[in-house]
Order: structure tokens, then C-alpha cells, then sequence
């Protein structure tokens, strides 16, 4: 059970200002039901531009629900440009705090808010578009949400981001990336608290090498594919060699760009040896896949 | 407030009866079974008793009831014992809706180099019994299907499973956890080799379950360090959950058929009024073929771990598939392999009952449950009205 504090409770038993504003004067629209949770934001400024009304619509649990009901009393009565500087810490702190886990709902209040100023300011025509490309294709995070995220509360671990933006909490598959996003924003704070990576070592013994190319590919191959319906299968290594075989393929993973075999090679040089190359089993390759169409 | 327990696939509570017959063997009765004095050896026959009560219940040998400490623990017995016994053989076959304790095992051994099938569900959460034919070959080691699934309830057509993994001469394991006590099982007449089951989810205690293994099968020991439970479990035994166990098997044992028959009632009448009285909902699963305990319910547009907290004002304990519930940023892997749409997973809701719930306690919740999802429908961006 989650451990809320009694303000998180209050604003879910008795959310404030439920509703949506006719002809508002900003919409901001973030989430979707496929990622379990979703926020519709509205406001309405009075004569000296300062925020009026606010209204919010939410599905979620219990910690979406009491961020979106504090975000309409937090902006209340702030001109857009105070608005503009909310944070999704300034949220979480106003309840009290949130659960580690749950720190993505203050997120998400806070992006509802960037996309309904942002709606303002464009005159209501545009609509809140993914800025920056996508790192998360799970969930639909981009970079920019990463870096801010980061930002704002001072992030240092891969783990964090996925508390705060969900990024790398579905098939995992893009933590490798998160990782470095860290490391450019924080630098060497964050080499300290980095968990310690495969490395390659200089000289590997035959049993050496198909036991670190084992692991390499039970630790970072496997459980992308997994994620995605797919699998590997260490078949055999002959010398530089590495046969692998290729089991039962999604359609719609972010891996189709490349080749399987490209990224499976990149992977076992990255951590292994520099001069692997992959074969597939002949088995494995005859059977329709959807990488290579 | 009174609490209203509909959360029976996740742990019951521990009968009186049980209570009281684990009792003098925590401060009086508390020798060691396997010592040479009569202060320990009544221990020992008392554990005796406690397996014959199991067996009994299963419909087995007393000799094939391994204790352990839980259903997680014999199933990963099971599978890393069967899997060290037959080292010629490198394949699994298993299901997508396994319970982690056996899903999370096998993909474990795909980094030993094992080959694990996992068997899709159709949308009632079905097999393919020609596909899992199919699937079986001479590098196959191991069978594992659960008996029932603890999220929607659904019964597999076990028997046939056993006698096809029989014919083939693939060692079958099941994760019964769920189905035992609610089930009549009789393992003498079936080809199940080995079967999991867990104290706590049929009024027994916690921290006590069986591995039953069927006479002949090879399994290696998976804890070493002593002669108890035939070399097979050694550590000295847990002797008042063993004890507890036993009480509640045969408790178990003898009410099973009116027992099921009262819950059964008492599900259908939630069930449908539910169905009836909230409107966007759905049944997860196959009305056919089901533990008479289990129903789950998805109620769309709104999310699973709100509907639970407000549930839990009433005193009213159920759980969800939604991704908040679970710890993870997912929705449950049994509904997605199910096909049960994103929606309709993140707003799934499962009651459970057990022989201690009342008509009273299903009327209350009736009562409440159609307010509650209402509420949270104002507050959902999803439902324009």
C-alpha cells in the first residue's frame, strides 16, 4: 500500500475544482489511457491576465488525481508568467510529498500546465506537440522531458527518471540512453552513483569470452527483445564468431530501423570484443521475421 | 470498521480451527522432530499426522508430501530440481499468464541456456491444447501450467495436460496455489508429476507449503544440509505451520463441495450485479471453467488503484491489474496476454472471496461499489457527458 500523506488523501477523497471550463482561454491535454494515466487542463484569465479559474479532468490513481486537484489551486489568482515557472517539485511539495514511484503524477501536472500556456499563447490553435526526439517508446517520453526532469529535481540515477517520467519503465530498452542524458546534464555526480558496467578486458580466455558473451546478451539484449515479444538464443561462438537464432518478433519495436543482427553486433562489441560479428542460425533466419521487410 | 475481506486469492486468514491446533507447539510442544526423546518425537508423529492430512486431500501417498516454505519456493523447486535432473534436455514449455513465482524461474534458466516456450491465452484466457502438442519434443524437460489463475480465475484443463506431457515422457509440473481447496484433486488417477500448493490460501498459515512429487519422479534435492523431507528439503521442519497446514487441508477436505457451492453463490451475486448496476464494464475471463472464488471486473475510463482506495474507506479489500498497483509502470501481464485492452486492464478490478464472507458483506459492497465508480467517471477526461 502506498504511504500517502493525509493532504494527498484529502485532495483525492475531496478533489477541488473537477470540471473542464467552457471557452477557456488554455487547454492542455497530456497522457492517454494506454499509459494509465491522463490529465485535461483548463483555465480561464480574467481582465489583468491572471489565472481565474482552473479546472482539471483526471484518469488515474489516487497521487494523478491529487496533483491535478492541487495544480488548479496552485496557479489560481498567478499571471501566466508565474505559472510558466510552476514546477512539478513546487506540486509534489504543496502535498506534502509523493512516493518515489508516484513522482511522475507531478510531472504530468506540470506538463498539462506547459501545454495549456503554451495553448494560450498560440491562440488556442496549436495543439501540445512532443518536442525533441523520443527516447521512451514505451510511454512516450522525449529528451526534452528527460533533461528537465533531470533538471528540476536534480536526478541521478536511471531509476529516478523513471519515477519521475516513466522513461525506461516499460521495456528498458532505452536506459542505456537515459544514462547517458544523465551523465551529460550531471556530469560526474553522476559517474559516482553509477552502478558498475561490463567492461571489456584486454585478454579473454576462450570460456572467458562465451561466458561474458552469454552474459551480455542475458543482461543487455534479452530483456529488450522480451519487452517487445522477442527472444535470442546463443546458439554457438566459433572463434569471432557468434551464431545466435532469433525467436518469435514484434511488429512494432524500435528496433526495425536496424537489423537485429546489426544491434545484437553492436552490443557484443560494445562489451565483449571489437572484432565479434553475428551470424544467424540458418534455422532461425528462414523463418519470417518482421525486422527485415 | 468492519473489513470486508474479498481479497482471498492474495492470502486468507488463518482458521480457528488452525489457530488452535498450531498453539501448544510454539511454547510447550517445541522439540526437535528428528531428536531421540519422547519430547521431540511426539513432534514427529504430529508431523506425520499433518502429512497424511494433506495427502489426503490431494489424493496421494503421504511419502510423495515434501513440506517447504511456499508455493514460490515449490515451484522453484520444481523447475531448477526437474531441469538438474534431466540435464540432456533443455527445453521448457510454460504460459504467458504464469504466476512470476514460475515465469519469472523460467526466464531466469534462459540464461543457462534454455529454451522456454511460453503459451499464448485467447481472450478468455484459454490454451491451445494443439498448439501446446506442438510444441513438445525430445529436447523438452519440463511442463509447467498452472491448475488455476490467480487473476482471473481461470481453470486449465490440467488432466489432459498431464496425460499429454505423459505420453510424451515430459516431466509435468503445476502450480496449483490457487486451485487447492477449491478443486477436488485426485493425484493417485492423474499423470501430474509434481504440484505446488501454499498454506495461506486455504486458511492455513504463512511460510508453509508442499511440493507433492509423484512416486518415481527424478528431482534433485534443492536444499542440502540435513536428512529431513527425505534428503530432498533439509532444515528443520516448520512445525506449527506444518501442523496448521494439515488441520486446514483436512478442513478443506471436508467442506470443499458445500463451501464451493456458498462462494460460488455469493460471486454470482456480485458479479452480476455489478455487471448490471455499473455501466462500461466487463468480465475479464471465462465464466466457464472458473474457481467458484474469483471474478474480475474491469470498469472503464477509470484507473484500479483509485476505485481500491476508495473501496478501502468502506473497509471493502480487492485488488487490481492496474499498472499502480503492481509496483511497475505495467498493467497485468495475464490481462495484456488475455488481449483485454490497455483501458480496460489499467481499470480491472478482482474479488475474491473465501467461506468467511457473508450475503450481508456482498450486499454492502453492491451498495457501494456503483457510486464509487461514478465519482471517479466525473473526474475522468475520458467520459464526455
Amino acid at each position: 500500500m502506498w504511504d500517502y500523506t493525509e493532504k494527498v488523501k484529502d485532495h483525492f477523497f475531496n478533489p477541488r475544482n473537477v470540471g473542464e471550463i467552457k471557452k477557456p482561454d488554455g487547454i492542455g491535454e497530456v497522457g492517454s489511457l494506454a499509459c494509465g494515466d491522463a490529465l485535461k487542463l483548463t483555465f480561464k484569465l480574467d481582465k489583468n491576465g491572471k489565472i481565474a479559474d482552473a479546472k482539471f479532468k483526471t484518469f488515474g490513481c489516487a497521487s494523478a488525481i491529487a496533483t491535478s486537484s492541487v495544480l488548479t489551486e496552485i496557479i489560481k489568482g498567478m499571471t501566466i508568467e508565474e505559472a510558466a515557472k510552476v514546477t512539478n517539485k513546487d506540486i509534489a511539495d504543496y502535498l506534502g510529498g509523493l512516493p518515489e514511484q508516484k513522482m511522475h503524477c507531478s510531472v504530468m501536472g506540470r506538463e498539462a500546465l506547459e501545454a495549456a500556456i503554451e495553448n494560450y499563447r498560440t491562440g488556442g490553435k496549436k495543439k501540445h506537440l512532443l518536442k525533441g526526439k523520443v527516447v521512451c517508446t514505451c510511454f512516450g517520453v522525449t529528451e526534452d522531458e528527460i533533461e528537465t526532469v533531470i533538471r528540476e529535481n536534480n536526478l541521478t540515477t536511471v531509476e529516478q527518471v523513471t519515477n519521475y517520467c516513466k522513461a525506461g519503465g516499460g521495456c528498458g530498452g532505452c536506459k542505456g540512453e537515459i544514462e547517458k542524458i544523465i551523465q551529460k546534464i550531471q556530469g560526474d555526480k553522476s559517474k559516482e552513483i553509477a552502478p558498475p558496467k561490463l567492461r571489456h578486458a584486454e585478454k579473454l580466455t576462450n570460456i572467458q569470452k562465451i561466458q561474458l558473451i552469454q552474459q551480455t546478451i542475458n543482461e543487455e539484449i534479452r530483456p529488450a527483445l522480451r519487452a517487445h515479444g522477442g527472444n535470442i538464443e546463443l546458439i554457438d561462438v566459433e572463434g569471432n564468431k557468434v551464431i545466435v537464432a532469433f525467436r518469435g518478433m514484434c511488429a512494432q519495436c524500435k528496433l526495425t530501423e536496424f537489423t537485429m543482427k546489426d544491434v545484437v553486433e553492436a552490443k557484443l562489441r560494445e562489451f565483449v570484443a571489437k572484432e565479434l560479428f553475428v551470424e544467424e542460425d540458418i534455422e532461425s533466419a528462414n523463418q519470417p521475421h518482421n525486422h527485415r521487410e | 470498521m468492519k473489513t470486508i475481506y474479498f481479497d482471498n486469492n492474495a492470502t486468507t486468514k488463518l482458521a480457528e480451527e488452525v489457530f488452535a491446533e498450531m498453539q501448544p507447539y510454539f511454547c510447550q510442544l517445541y522439540g526437535n522432530p528428528s531428536s531421540m526423546h519422547t519430547f521431540g518425537g511426539q513432534v514427529g508423529n504430529k508431523i506425520h499426522q499433518a502429512r497424511q492430512q494433506v495427502a489426503k486431500l490431494l489424493s496421494c501417498d503421504s511419502s510423495e508430501i515434501i513440506f517447504t516454505s511456499g508455493g514460490t519456493e515449490s515451484d522453484n523447486a520444481a523447475i531448477k530440481g526437474t531441469l538438474a535432473a534431466v540435464p540432456n534436455k533443455h527445453k521448457i514449455i510454460t504460459t504467458r499468464v504464469e504466476h512470476p513465482a514460475v515465469l519469472t524461474v523460467c526466464r531466469e534458466m534462459e540464461n543457462y541456456g534454455y529454451t522456454v516456450v511460453e503459451l499464448p491465452v485467447d481472450k478468455k484466457g484459454r490454451l491451445d491444447m494443439e498448439q501446446l502438442e506442438s510444441e513438445i519434443d525430445d529436447n523438452t524437460a519440463l511442463i509447467t501450467i498452472m491448475y488455476a489463475n490467480n487473476e482471473t480465475g481461470a481453470i486449465f484443463p490440467i488432466g489432459k495436460i498431464a496425460e499429454l506431457a505423459a505420453e510424451k515422457g515430459v516431466i509435468f509440473h503445476t502450480d496449483a496455489v490457487q486451485a487447492v481447496g477449491k478443486i477436488e484433486l485426485d493425484l493417485r488417477e492423474s499423470n501430474i508429476d509434481l504440484l505446488s500448493l501454499s498454506g495461506h490460501k486455504l486458511h492455513g498459515p504463512k511460510g508453509i507449503g508442499v511440493l507433492y512429487v509423484k512416486k518415481g519422479t527424478r528431482i534433485s534435492p534443492f536444499i542440502s544440509g540435513g536428512h529431513q523431507e527425505l534428503n530432498r528439503r533439509a532444515g528443520t521442519e516448520n512445525v506449527p505451520g506444518i501442523i496448521g497446514l494439515g488441520k486446514a487441508c483436512e478442513m478443506a477436505a471436508e467442506n470443499i463441495k458445500q463451501e464451493n457451492e456458498k462462494v460460488k453463490k455469493l460471486r454470482d451475486k456480485l458479479e452480476t450485479a455489478l455487471l448490471k448496476k455499473c455501466p462500461d464494464t466487463m468480465l475479464n475471463g471465462n465464466r466457464e471453467n472458473r474457481l467458484p472464488n474469483t471474478t474480475n471486473i474491469s470498469f472503464e475510463y477509470i484507473e484500479g488503484e483509485a476505485i481500491l482506495l476508495m473501496l478501502d474507506k468502506f473497509g471493502i479489500c480487492a485488488s487490481s491489474g492496474s499498472a499502480c498497483t503492481s509496483g511497475s509502470l505495467e498493467p497485468s501481464h495475464v490481462l495484456r496476454a488475455m488481449g483485454v485492452p490497455f483501458t480496460a486492464a489499467h481499470g480491472s478490478i478482482r474479488f475474491s472471496l473465501s467461506r468467511y464472507n457473508t450475503e450481508e458483506e456482498v450486499d454492502y459492497t453492491i451498495e457501494k461499489m456503483p457510486p464509487i465508480v461514478k465519482k471517479l467517471r466525473e473526474l475522468s477526461p475520458f467520459v464526455t457527458k
